[in-house]
């Protein structure tokens, strides 16, 4: 169990810092670790568990609790959540107080300037590839089209478009 | 909606704070309504304020995507919920994909900004780069490009 553990954390620990730009930027590698590096579970475990942290409130990162959870059990569970938080919460609030502090200083514009264009890299590859996993066939690839021209032209809740998709494919 | 809460509701920081901490908030690694809470928890709380936020924030989410789990184990068997859930994470793409578009206008005016997220693109999606490689080969470049641009 505890060099299960321990991967769990070393993995989760170091997807935490890569994150920029949000949970999108470090799903597909999220996968290739717990898919094919490691071999914790399929594929399509995996697209199930993405769906119901994708359903369910809270950041989309609470994939990686359920994650821990099927590898780990409860400590499991516990190690991938406090890991893939952890790092970037510490990072985080170590710039948030330098924030306010340097608000003169050029660094800030240059921090901000230079993650800017990673973020938009990072959330394009992250669609592209996410969409890769779970376009497969014709139905899921209309509701992927679909869903993204919902969101992009009226301000629907995430959950109606994911509801939605849900009972389009089960119906389909 | 977090703004509405923020901002309006709960009264933490005024529409000037909210802005100014989104942007690294957005842009530092993590979701961003988890760095927003550690930030708003730190301005009211210090340390122990911004665990305490992180913490509220993540209880209800954890207990009821391990139920949500909880309930998939038991019902896992049922062809219908592995169609359902396909459907859901296909949405989620789509979602993801609205989500990019809405990120693009960053790059508008901003030739050397949009190579660089492009080049990331290449990297990640076209090559199959690993995606620390692909970071540290762009990240000094971005910060040069980032550095020359000026104020």
């Amino acid at each position: 169990m505890t060099p299960t553990l321990v991967a769990l954390a070393l993995i989760f620990g170091q997807l935490s810092l890569l994150a920029i730009g949000g949970p999108v930027a470090i799903l597909p590698e999220m996968q290739r670790q717990v898919v094919d590096v490691q071999n914790w579970m399929t594929t399509s475990q995996f697209v199930a568990m993405f769906a119901m942290a994708q359903a369910s409130p809270g950041p989309n990162m609470m994939v990686v609790t359920l994650i821990g959870w099927h590898v780990g059990g409860w400590a499991g569970a516990a190690v991938a959540t406090l890991c893939v938080f952890g790092p970037s919460s510490l990072l985080a609030a170590m710039v948030f107080r330098a924030w306010d502090r340097f608000r003169t200083r050029p660094w800030r514009r240059v921090l901000q300037g230079a993650l800017a264009p990673l973020t938009v890299g990072l959330s394009v590859s992250g669609a592209a590839l996410v969409t890769q996993a779970t376009a497969k066939g014709w139905l899921l690839a209309v509701i992927v089209a679909a869903a993204a021209a919902a969101m992009t032209h009226a301000r629907l809740p995430p959950v109606v478009v994911l509801a939605a998709g849900g009972i389009v494919a089960l119906l389909g | 909606m977090a703004r509405r809460m923020i901002v309006e509701r709960k009264r933490w920081l005024t529409e000037e704070e909210f802005v100014e901490l989104l942007g690294p908030g957005q842009f530092l690694p993590g979701a961003t309504v988890v760095n927003l809470s550690i930030a708003i928890g730190a301005r009211l709380g210090g340390a122990r304020g911004a665990i305490v936020s992180l913490c509220a924030l993540l209880a209800a989410p954890t207990v009821i995507v391990l139920l949500i789990g909880a309930l998939y184990g038991e019902i896992s068997d049922d062809p219908r919920l592995g169609r359902f859930l396909a459907g859901v994470a296909a949405a989620a793409a789509g979602l993801f994909i609205a989500l990019a578009i809405k990120l693009l206008p960053i790059l508008r005016g901003r030739p050397a900004s949009a190579a660089i997220a492009a080049l990331c693109v290449v990297g990640l999606v076209a090559l199959r780069a690993p995606m620390l490689t692909t970071l540290l080969a762009l990240g000094p470049v971005s910060i040069l490009v980032a550095w020359r641009a000026g104020p």
